[in-house]
């Protein structure tokens, strides 16, 4: 069987499987599925960052927050209609993600890592303070069903919400998937695996990384907005640190640098969260336990993760070179990045 | 009149800020030693205080007994500092990352456990008995543990600069923070001078806690609000800077409380504000080693 035959199969039952999900799962379940797959967005959109531009962020919880309070104030206050909710979100997530991209990109390192932490930071306090506006701790909790024409006419139930979230969640994969696959999104990976050589090729190094920077937050806000919308509740809790480090377990944990990789993450990470606050009523500490893991398991740590494609044909080449001038011990070259 | 009163009040609110300095930069000295000696974005360092807190929450809570709270947070926090510090030996040659997300896991599991023990209250403990009143300032009456808190912080700064400037072990410190193979190269045991250094760290910490309780409180969230408190005053006073840190932390001490009187709602921006004009201007800080 091809491979290419064996995608194609996947890609169809995957969407079956989503489109027949209501008439099997229950109302709590079909929720949690729902979450899933805008967490799994929201987590591609971090492997966005961290995988394919290498810029480990520890604050994108900011952008699903602020896409999330955008798209539920609107619906709140002025209209139920979720096409304009999910504009403003993304518009939100992009003018942010632009302000903060452009100061936090030039940054290198640990100062990064900082300074995406602490504007997430700045959004939650925000969130809290804002009283007036944001329901401080209490959040939004008054979010209409939302509508899908302007007029105000259909309104969807949680089965049309699930609905509008597949068909949502899918092309926005659809789109990413064409982002990082153009040559722009080629590029990324070659910034991420050497900045200094795309730089000397003549590519604006830092332009690129913050274009992919406001890319990845509009993604971000979308998925919060998308959250917002089925949900229909927003509260501080989504802006937390707890929520960047949720998102960067997904994709750590379901791989970097493919971003089906982070789909699959949001499922087993949320299902995990499930079963373990079933149990003992809490998760975080087995999200702690579940960092540590990594950690302490991947064997070249998280920054091998950016540039091990790039290590592997540098290794593959390097065994061609022995096979040649020792043909006493042939090497198979490993695709490790398979 | 009026102006008078303004006055008074600014004159309190910079007060006020002093006691949050100075309670800043016992957290802050100690994530700024970290980086500047391990090169570690220790993410579990919030976690600390807030450890300290819980117990003057068990141990103090109604003033009484704040030694004792005081004594037991600190060994506490040397224990918990060294155990952080194995956990991280070995991983001490990967990035940041690594690191940023070892020690953000750390904090989520101790964090879950002070839950489960102290649950998700609000709490406030006492000041100590015998500084639960008020003094006149400027005609109005100024709590007198916020006095002591002041010079506890000032205490404590003394302490920590002398250390680490005039003592032998301050040196080896220095040394190990400038070149960490040529001090190991020299036979300096540098996986000692770090435990040590990542025990005093967390044990100031979960001291902090005790000591920032009746001002604070101890509540859920609280180590995130002053872990990121503290990376902006690393931040803008430049990573691995003592004086730097204790620059950024009377600065940042007197924008918070001064944002607050001010402008209550917005306060947070004047922080992020300040500290991003500081980057913009100053990327390593306003006492880091900046490049060119």
């Amino acid at each position: 069987v091809s491979p290419f035959l064996v995608q194609w199969l996947a890609r169809v039952s995957i969407i079956l499987v989503l489109l027949v999900a209501p008439l099997i799962l229950n109302t709590y379940r079909l929720g949690l599925l729902g979450e899933i797959l805008i967490f799994g967005l929201a987590a591609a959109s971090v492997d966005l960052l961290i995988g394919y531009t290498g810029l480990p962020t520890l604050g994108h919880a900011a952008l699903f927050g602020l896409g999330g309070y955008a798209a539920g104030l609107l619906m709140t206050n002025y209209t139920g209609n979720l096409f304009l909710a999910l504009v403003a979100a993304i518009a939100v997530g992009a003018v942010f993600a632009v302000v903060t991209g452009i100061v936090a990109v030039r940054a290198h390192g640990i100062y990064f890592l900082m300074l995406t932490l602490a504007f997430a930071e700045l959004v939650r306090s925000l969130a809290i303070s804002w009283n007036s506006l944001t329901g401080g701790t209490d959040g939004l909790a008054g979010i209409p069903q939302p509508t899908l024409l302007p007029n105000g006419e259909i309104e969807l139930d949680l089965v049309g919400r699930y609905y509008f979230v597949v068909v949502s969640v899918l092309l926005a994969y659809w789109l990413m998937r064409r982002f990082v696959d153009s040559p722009f999104g080629r590029s990324l990976v070659g910034i991420a695996t050497n900045p200094d050589r795309m730089r000397s090729l003549g590519y604006a190094v830092h332009r690129r990384m913050v274009i992919a920077y406001v890319v990845a937050g509009m993604v971000g806000a979308f998925a919060g907005g998308l959250h917002a919308s089925f949900t229909r509740f927003v509260s501080p809790e989504i802006v937390t640190l707890k929520i960047s480090a949720f998102l960067l377990v997904m994709v750590l944990l379901g791989g970097v640098r493919r971003l089906y990789g982070a789909m699959l993450g949001a499922l087993m990470v949320i299902l995990l969260r499930e079963e373990l606050t079933a149990r003992f009523g809490t998760w975080e500490l087995g999200l702690g336990m579940l960092m540590l893991l990594i950690v302490y398991f991947l064997p070249h740590g998280l920054s091998g993760i950016v540039d091990r494609r790039g290590e592997s044909q540098r290794m593959r080449r390097l065994q061609f070179h022995r096979s040649i001038s020792e043909p006493k011990a042939p090497t198979v070259a490993e695709d490790v990045s398979a | 009149l009026d102006f008078q009163i303004l006055l008074d009040q600014y004159m309190i609110s910079i007060l006020n800020g002093l006691a949050r300095g100075v309670l800043l930069f016992t957290i802050a000295a100690g994530l700024s030693l970290l980086f500047g000696l391990l090169n570690v974005l220790n993410l579990a360092h919030g976690a600390f205080l807030v450890l300290g807190g819980y117990v003057a929450v068990s141990v103090a809570l109604d003033g009484t007994g704040f030694m004792l709270a005081a004594l037991l947070a600190l060994g506490l926090g040397i224990l918990l500092g060294g155990g952080l510090s194995a956990a991280l030996w070995p991983i001490r040659n990967r990035g940041h990352f690594d690191q940023a997300i070892l020690t953000l896991g750390i904090a989520f599991i101790l964090i879950d456990f002070a839950h489960m023990l102290w649950g998700h209250d609000f709490y406030s403990p006492r000041p100590p008995t015998a500084f639960a009143r008020s003094v006149e300032i400027l005609g109005s009456p100024y709590p007198t543990y916020r006095l002591l808190v002041i010079v506890i912080g000032i205490v404590i700064a003394v302490a920590v600069f002398f250390t680490f400037e005039r003592t032998r072990f301050g040196a080896i410190v220095r040394a190990t923070v400038s070149d960490r193979d040529m001090a190991a190269a020299l036979g300096i045991r540098v996986g000692l001078v770090s435990l040590i250094v990542f025990s005093v760290a967390s044990g100031l910490a979960a001291f902090g806690g005790v000591v920032g309780g009746p001002i604070l409180g101890v509540r859920p969230a609280l180590e995130m609000e002053i872990l990121v408190l503290a990376l902006i005053v690393v931040v803008i006073g430049g990573l691995g800077s003592l004086s730097g840190a204790l620059v950024g932390a009377i600065l940042i001490g007197q924008i918070q409380s001064l944002g607050v009187l001010l402008i209550p709602a917005f306060a947070p921006f004047l922080l992020f504000g300040t500290m991003v004009l500081i980057l913009i201007f100053r990327p390593a800080g306003l006492f880091g080693r900046n490049p060119g």
